[in-house]
């Protein structure tokens, strides 16, 4: 009886973890580090540069994007903010939001919470897979996000990116291959050098969509010592008082 | 001068009666193992719920155009916002952590025999006005989860015959989940339901100590007093209230003072609760996506549904049921009837012993049924459906009403062991 219990607690558990394994895609993990101020202020930057054009993030300040990545209030509003008024303003464009829903097909989403809804190794991998595709809108597809309405707004960072096709041998028999998306070299910056643009980015969306993170993780440590010396000393007080049971 | 203070109290209100009838001179039993602390991890978690509810409320508002902003207005801008949240959202899950496992507790040592059959009664309303109270909470953030969750679990009330639509309707105020409903859910949610919970628990706990705590051996630590010397007994170093004693007619047996003995053992139950509870507060408030959804920190969009909609994880094993069966009026009718059973355990457990320890292989296993399949079925409630998991969610649906009938079988002469005199 214990046997066949087992056995259907592992076939459930195996179901179960293919169900989670999610997407048919494969997602790149995303080399980002919460810790690096640098990268944030490069995040930060690309942001503003090439995403706020289109998207926002409603539900974050300026003021707390500067104090966060250690940027000081008048060097961010001369650098970043080039929208806003007041340094406390949330990270908003001025782009008439019911046109974008017409040009693009649907809304472009706010991001402050993007990478909270999507995960880290997805805005990575879905920003390093966008390909040629003469049969869409704006000439690009998206291996992640199929048909997706978004143009490829950092192709002047990566050049134009095309899905590379190989005649490889399999099996004996010679076969296109798709081996991989690659560029044709007219963008500014290296392979390299782009994941590391698109890596900064996705650490900046990460920050943003739980600025608390740093916070939690220093003040988390501080409480779980105090709360190990206090188990310590209330076992020490219980089996004290509890001589008088045994 | 303290003293003088506390006769003045004494005398027009009793107030170290009371605590001495409740705390001070509570005879426990003394063989509380680890089960036994969820009861008063429940009683923690309750008022962390409702003191960082409180809190939440001064910065959270209740509209369809502002409930998600002010959520992220509380993570962002208001100090230490983000920490009342989690401990918020944590809790929630944490509650209904700490209060599957103290029913279990009750499930393996028979808890709810005679005499304790409405201490149980109390606890499975405490258990039903939880699950209200926690469905109303996840709708208030107003992300897409919480609108399209709440739209699955509204819709089943719309199977009844004859009244479903009417009755969906009236729950939400409006033909779809909309502002109303969110401003009536957040009203049952912050008084209606915390207070009905509050008075509820009042209720347990003067239900518990009426007919006493039970134990892991499942034997009465108060017993008719004829006289006899009891050797080795704990308890006649202590004095302990006449009201259970009453007046010499009883007496106490392996059994200690709740205070200080089960106050300082509980303060170890609680600090080893906190670690774990604040591991996930402050290192993955998310909870593996089970605590708090993805989709939900996307704001509601009645316009677009989410790929996969499931219930938060506390009520998966009961989804499962729900869909496990075919029809949907009946789907729904067995899964309030895997409830209706759990309360009437009392009446269907029909054996004079109470403790697993001392029942039958067959009750073992069975209650090892019981808990594999309640575990399988919340799996199941997270996963989409398929067919191989609707199958395997439907026997394990069919294993779960088992327990009961095998139970109100094999009980009435059931092969037990005899029972020790003493406490172990």
């Amino acid at each position: 009886m214990l046997k066949q219990l087992l056995s259907v607690l592992a076939l459930v558990a195996s179901s179960a973890a293919f169900a989670a394994g999610g997407p048919a895609v494969h997602l790149d993990k995303a080399p980002i580090d919460l810790h690096d101020k640098e990268s944030l202020q490069r995040g930060a930057k690309m942001f503003q540069n090439y995403c706020l054009g289109c998207h926002q993030m409603e539900y974050q300040r300026y003021s707390r994007t500067f104090r966060d990545l250690g940027i000081p209030d008048e060097v961010g509003m001369q650098e970043l903010a080039f929208t806003a008024n007041k340094v406390g303003d949330y990270i908003k464009n001025a782009a008439p939001k019911a046109d974008l829903a017409k040009w693009f097909g649907a809304p472009p989403p706010d991001l402050t919470n993007v990478a909270r809804v999507r995960g880290p190794d997805w805005l990575y991998t879905y920003l390093r897979s966008f390909y040629a595709d003469p049969t869409r809108p704006f000439g690009v597809n998206n291996d992640v996000f199929p048909l997706v309405g978004m143009p490829h707004v950092l192709q002047e960072l990566q050049g134009v990116p095309y899905k590379k096709h190989e005649t490889r041998l399999v099996d004996g028999v010679s076969k296109d291959v798709y081996v991989g998306i690659v560029t044709d070299g007219t963008g500014e910056l290296s392979t390299e050098e782009y994941d590391r643009a698109v890596a900064d980015l996705v650490n900046y969306l990460e920050y943003t969509g739980e600025p608390s993170k740093l916070e939690s993780h220093s003040l988390g440590i501080k409480v779980m010592i105090f709360l190990l010396i206090f188990f310590v000393l209330a076992f020490l007080l219980k089996k004290e008082y509890w001589k008088d049971v045994h | 001068m303290f003293k003088n203070f506390m006769n003045w109290i004494e005398y027009r209100m009793p107030f170290m009666e009371k605590m001495n009838l409740h705390v001070m001179q509570y005879p426990a039993p003394k063989n509380f193992n680890f089960w036994y602390f969820f009861g008063s991890l429940a009683m923690l978690v309750l008022v962390n719920q409702i003191l960082t509810g409180i809190w939440l409320t001064m910065n959270f508002e209740p509209s369809a155009e502002r409930a998600f902003a002010s959520v992220e207005y509380i993570m962002r801008d208001v100090d230490y916002g983000w920490l009342l949240r989690y401990m918020h959202s944590t809790g929630a899950s944490a509650f209904f952590v700490v209060v599957y496992l103290h029913m279990l507790r009750g499930m393996m040592y028979g808890s709810y025999q005679k005499p304790r059959e409405l201490l149980w009664i109390f606890g499975m309303l405490i258990f039903l006005v939880l699950m209200a109270e926690a469905f109303m909470g996840y709708l208030l953030p107003w992300g897409q989860m919480s609108f399209w969750g709440a739209q699955v679990i509204i819709s089943i009330f719309g199977v009844i015959p004859g009244i479903g639509d009417d009755l969906t309707l009236w729950i939400r105020g409006d033909y779809v989940i909309s502002g109303a409903t969110l401003n009536r859910f957040f009203a049952l949610h912050v008084i209606a339901l915390p207070l009905v919970l509050v008075i509820l628990v009042f209720l347990h706990i003067i239900a518990l100590h009426e007919v006493g705590s039970n134990n892991p051996d499942g034997i009465d630590v108060k017993r008719p007093n004829d006289g006899t010397k009891i050797d080795n007994n704990v308890s006649d170093k202590f004095t302990f209230h006449e009201y259970f004693t009453k007046g010499g007619k009883k007496i106490i047996v392996d059994a200690i003072p709740f205070h200080p003995y089960y106050t300082v053992k509980d303060i170890v139950g609680v600090v080893g609760f906190l670690l774990v509870f604040c591991a996930v507060i402050f290192f993955a408030p998310e909870g593996g996506g089970y605590f708090l959804e993805a989709p939900n920190f996307e704001p509601a969009n009645p316009m677009k549904t989410p790929d996969h909609i499931a219930p938060v994880w506390y009520f998966t094993p009961f989804y499962a049921i729900l869909r496990a069966v075919p029809d949907q009026l009946f789907g729904a009718i067995f899964m309030f009837l895997a409830i209706i059973f759990l309360a009437l355990l009392p009446w269907l457990d029909r054996c004079p012993v109470r403790s697993v320890r001392y029942r039958s292989n067959l009750h073992k296993w069975n209650l090892v049924n019981f808990c594999v399949s309640f575990v399988v079925l919340g799996v199941l409630g997270v996963l989409p459906a398929t067919p191989t998991y609707t199958l395997i969610a439907q026997i394990a649906s069919f294993t779960y009403f088992a327990f009961f009938g095998l139970l109100w079988l094999y009980s009435k002469n059931e092969k037990t062991k005899p029972l020790p005199v003493r406490l172990s």
